[in-house]
């Protein structure tokens, strides 16, 4: 599973602070931190609070990429605000995120392709969020059909079903699982799949528990990727133990450690 | 329409392993011979790199056959006149406690006076007593300082005292797994563990002669090495294989001509060569001889 590290994001408290105050040490130290738990690739979200979201990827990109040159997702709901993180990018970078709206593949498909990024797709659009598996799989065929219209490479697709809170979806759970799968048999090359963890979890007391419950259920319904927090470790143990029941690792007896070690 | 040829792209390699030190290197051999490297799946050579190809070391003991005059170092360089191997495996089996005790004294003026005349790369291998092992291996260790050798065997029971002499003194270690996958994986990570590097680690999987088991080898191997293909370093070394001691106790091998026997071990390493063996460990001169020759043609 590829891992992306959701904690730099401007709506956690610490990491609004040390935006607003240009603190680098909160950001090194937080970045550091998750890749050492296991993230592959770590999320930069300006939040909120960030009044020039414009200037402050690009300090986040920065920041980031002087201490580890792991991949970068840069996360906005604005394209001018992902392109001018790509602009000072020197690590591999994924887009985070497109819609199946046309006025932004229009804009963040050309953009993944000239700078080579991995492209996050949600299955939503100005329409809504989707209430049905097949709603979730119209609009991945959308996007599917502009990238390799434009030429873009399916692999370097992550398809997001979006997840809704199982206390406020509940029914929707089943459908957003067997999206995954039918995500992957879109199209041959298949797209990658993606989910954003934590809102599983939005509103409940037991957030931890919901988390790896669900991870482990996808990646059986062959998830490929997911943001999440990478410094709960009962998650990553449940993570890699689901990998090693899907015999993606080889069985033995220190097998945690072992994938920690990739 | 012609029909493309789909080629797999894997995201690691075989780690590349270097036996042997020359005089520039602190050490006294000829050569150095690297072991490992591979991009792809065995001999897909249209796929991914293959830069090493595998080598042959023949195996000779710590005594001489008892119709030999000479001594075991004369009758280890009257074979490897014979048989052009790449490198030499020392087997210090008189060390035994039922085949002769010798004292690690004993081993370590022997592994001496082999240094002294023979000037390829070496693999040491113990005589297969744990307790004993971990006397001769360590003193032998420090005879063949610099030397850069492949030491064996760590086992998962017995792997510490060989592990941290071959740290100490700059050599290589075989990790001997019984056909088993898990503890090959697991042994790798508890050798790193003790801060040997994973480059500096071979796997002895275990195989069985053609006839008895090979089959249950080549898959051990087959998986390893996806494993390791796919980015699982802890699996991602190469392999030894003790092809002669082997194939030389089967029945067949030793039942009929002698040239059948001769037959079962080349058949028996070039099968194991398809499941990625790096290191050949063989004894007839004959059968090393051919098995060079297939080498060398398919890697041409």
């Amino acid at each position: 599973m590829f891992i992306i590290g959701e904690l730099i994001n401007g709506m956690y408290k610490d990491i609004g602070e040390a935006i607003k105050k240009k603190d680098k040490s909160i950001i090194e130290k937080c970045a550091l931190a998750q890749i050492k738990s296991g993230a592959d690739a770590l999320d930069l979200n300006c939040g909120p609070v960030s009044k020039e979201p414009i200037y402050d990827i690009q300090w986040l990109v920065e920041t980031v990429q002087a201490v580890t040159d792991k991949p970068l997702a840069l996360d906005s709901s604005k394209p001018k605000v992902i392109e001018s993180g790509l602009k000072v990018i020197k690590n591999k970078a994924i887009i985070n995120s497109t819609t199946a709206d046309l006025e932004k593949l229009e804009i963040l498909v050309p953009l993944a392709k000239q700078y080579q990024t991995k492209l996050i797709g949600l299955t939503i659009s100005s329409k809504g969020i989707p209430q049905t598996k097949e709603q979730r799989l119209e609009l991945a065929a959308t996007i599917v059909a502009y990238c390799s219209e434009g030429g873009f490479a399916i692999e370097d697709l992550y398809l997001d079903p979006i997840i809704l809170p199982v206390n406020v979806a509940q029914a929707q759970m089943r459908d957003i699982l067997e999206s995954i799968h039918e995500f992957k048999i879109i199209s041959d090359p298949s797209p990658k799949t993606f989910v954003g963890l934590s809102n599983v979890s939005q509103g409940t007391k037991v957030r931890s528990l919901i988390n790896r419950t669900f991870i482990t259920m996808a990646a059986a319904f062959r998830l490929d990727a997911a943001i999440l927090d990478p410094l709960d470790r009962d998650l990553i143990d449940a993570l890699i133990t689901a990998e090693l029941i899907l015999n993606k690792q080889i069985y033995c007896d220190s097998y945690l450690e072992a994938y920690r070690r990739k | 329409m012609a029909k493309e040829l789909i080629i797999e792209k894997w995201s690691n390699m075989v780690s590349v392993v270097e036996i042997g030190a020359t005089k520039s290197e602190g050490g006294s051999r000829s050569g150095v011979i690297k072991v490992g490297g591979q991009g792809t799946l065995p001999c897909l050579f249209k796929e991914g790199a293959m830069p090493n190809k595998p080598v042959i070391a023949s195996e000779v003991w710590d005594t001489a056959p008892s119709d030999w005059p000479d001594g075991p170092v004369s009758w280890a360089e009257k074979c490897l006149k014979e048989n052009k191997a790449d490198l030499v495996c020392l087997r210090l089996q008189g060390a035994h406690p039922d085949l002769g005790n010798k004292s690690p004294e004993e081993e370590a003026k022997l592994l001496k006076d082999f240094l002294k005349n023979i000037d390829l790369p070496m693999i040491i291998i113990g005589c297969g007593d744990d307790a004993k092992d971990n006397l001769i291996l360590p003193a032998c260790c420090q005879i063949a300082r610099q030397e850069k050798c492949l030491i064996g065997s760590a086992v998962s029971d017995n792997y510490k005292t060989i592990t941290a002499a071959a740290l100490a003194d700059g050599h290589s270690i075989i990790a001997e797994s019984p056909i088993d996958i898990n503890i090959a994986k697991q042994l790798n990570i508890l050798i790193s563990d003790m801060g040997l590097a994973l480059n500096r680690i071979v796997i002895n999987p275990t195989i069985g002669a053609l006839g008895y088991g090979l089959e249950y080898a080549y898959s051990i191997m087959e998986r390893a090495r996806l494993a390791a293909l796919a980015g699982d370093k802890t699996v991602a070394s190469p392999f030894i294989c003790f092809v002669g001691q082997e194939a030389w106790r089967v029945k067949e091998a030793k039942a009929g001509s002698l040239e059948q026997g001769i037959v079962w071990e080349a058949i028996t390493a070039t099968a194991l060569i398809q499941a990625g063996a790096d290191i050949l460990v063989m004894r007839h001169a004959k059968a090393i001889e051919e098995v060079k020759k297939y080498i060398d043609k398919l890697w041409s």
